[in-house]
Formats: structure tokens, C-alpha cells, sequence
């Protein structure tokens, strides 16, 4: 029976520089958007659609966006191990924490696609 | 190297039994606001899709926001981005190797909690 816990880069380090890296990314983006947003009160569709159409912004938003992708999946991947364990669920543990993290990583996927067709739609 | 501790020694890792630090709190709280962000992706998303599709969606977006109901979401999410970048913040401060003594972990998490509590008050301001 298979009871070992893999990570997806097989390194937890590698994860660890992936968790902070897009942590930057994200960090940066939000704070940006939220920035952008206060600064614009009364913001109307010709200038928020100028903005994402712009080449940077588009660039920086598929930056943010394949960061969200890697930051969600090794924050996911940790809670699923701590919690959804044979402790808390016993024998079933195992399958129940795939089945989560399959269905985290599908989410995730169609979020990055989505957000593709957003950006590219403009 | 000698062992401190004899390896059969129990071992409780059961957190329903275990008296929480301040720390604890501060490090569950950042999960639980991830995992709100993971599920409000597809709110901000769908927002992000809407006002970007034409004029006419970006007015219906405009007029969802007029809803106490939706008021409430939007700052629940912004919220937990809020937290959840501060408390991210620390870790990265954190990494650096400050703040990772005992009595350096409390204060951290002292910090981490009186400046997101600012920031969320004042964000309800603004979505208010």
C-alpha cells in the first residue's frame, strides 16, 4: 500500500524557493492593483480596459498568474498533508488527500486558463 | 552525537488537545486566509472577466458593488489578502533570520496582527 507523501517538484526546497518567489510576484501585483484602485476613484471602462491592454500589464497579470498557480498549489499541498492524514481520517487518509489535491490542481489549472482567456480576450 | 531524548518518548501532535501560543494563532490564521484566497480566485476572476468584457459589464460590476451583500465579500476578500500578505511579509523577514527566537516570534506575531487589523479597518472604509 502506498502511504508516502510526495511533493510536486520533489524537492522541498525547491518548494520553498517556489512558495517565496511567487509570494514576491503576488505581493507586488496586488499591492499595485489595490494601489491603482484607490488612486482611481472614479475609474470608467476606457481607462481600466487602457490598462490591462497594455503590453506590461499583460506581461505583469501572466506573471501573477502562473505565480498564483505555483503559490496555491505548494499552500494546498502543505494544509493537505498536515490535516488530511491518517490521524485525522485514518485508513482512507491517503486516497481522500489524492482525490483533495487533484481536485486543487484541476482548480488551479482552470483558474491559469481562464485568466488566459481574460487577458487575451481585451 | 548522543540523543537529548529517548526516541519512544509520546508524542502529541494532536492539535485539538494542545493549548495554542499566539504564534499558532498567526500560522492558522495565514492558512485559513489562503485558503479563502483560493476560493475567492474565481470571485476576483469572474470580477476581472466581467469589467473587462465591455462597457456594460463594467457597469454591472460597478452597480454588484453597490450590494451590502457583495460590500461584505469584497471585504472579507481583500481581508484575507490583507493577512495573509502580512503575515507572508513576516515569513519572508523571517527567512532572512530575524525574528526566530521565541520571545522574536511573539512580537512578530503582535506586529503581524495590530498592522493587518489597520489595514482591514481602513479597507472597510474604502469599500464602504
Amino acid at each position: 500500500m502506498v502511504i508516502n507523501v510526495t511533493n510536486f517538484s520533489r524537492s522541498g526546497l525547491y518548494d520553498w524557493m517556489a512558495q517565496r518567489v511567487s509570494a514576491v510576484v503576488l505581493a507586488v501585483y496586488f499591492v499595485f492593483l489595490l494601489g491603482y484602485l484607490v488612486v482611481h476613484p472614479n475609474l470608467d471602462y476606457t481607462q481600466w480596459e487602457a490598462l490591462f491592454s497594455g503590453s506590461a500589464m499583460q506581461i505583469f497579470s501572466l506573471l501573477a498568474l502562473v505565480a498564483m498557480g505555483a503559490h496555491a498549489w505548494v499552500g494546498m499541498w502543505a494544509i493537505s498533508t498536515d490535516y488530511l492524514t491518517p490521524m485525522t481520517l485514518g485508513k482512507c487518509a491517503t486516497g481522500v488527500r489524492f482525490l483533495f489535491q487533484a481536485g486543487c490542481g484541476i482548480a488551479m489549472f482552470t483558474f491559469f486558463v481562464w485568466g488566459v482567456q481574460i487577458l487575451w480576450g481585451i | 552525537m548522543k540523543k537529548a531524548v529517548k526516541s519512544q518518548r509520546p508524542v502529541n501532535l494532536d492539535l485539538r488537545t494542545i493549548k495554542l501560543p499566539i504564534t499558532a494563532y498567526t500560522s492558522i490564521l495565514h492558512r485559513i486566509s489562503g485558503v479563502i484566497l483560493f476560493v475567492g480566485i474565481a470571485v476576483l476572476l469572474f470580477a476581472l472577466d466581467t469589467s473587462l468584457s465591455s462597457e456594460e459589464g463594467f457597469e454591472q460590476v460597478k452597480a454588484y458593488l453597490t450590494s451590502p451583500l457583495v460590500k461584505l465579500i469584497v471585504w472579507g476578500l481583500l481581508s484575507a489578502l490583507l493577512y495573509h500578505l502580512v503575515a507572508g511579509v513576516r515569513h519572508l523577514v523571517m527567512d532572512t533570520g530575524h525574528g526566530e527566537t521565541l520571545q522574536g516570534g511573539i512580537l512578530g506575531s503582535k506586529i503581524v496582527f495590530i498592522v493587518s487589523a489597520v489595514l482591514i479597518l481602513l479597507t472597510g472604509v474604502w469599500v464602504w
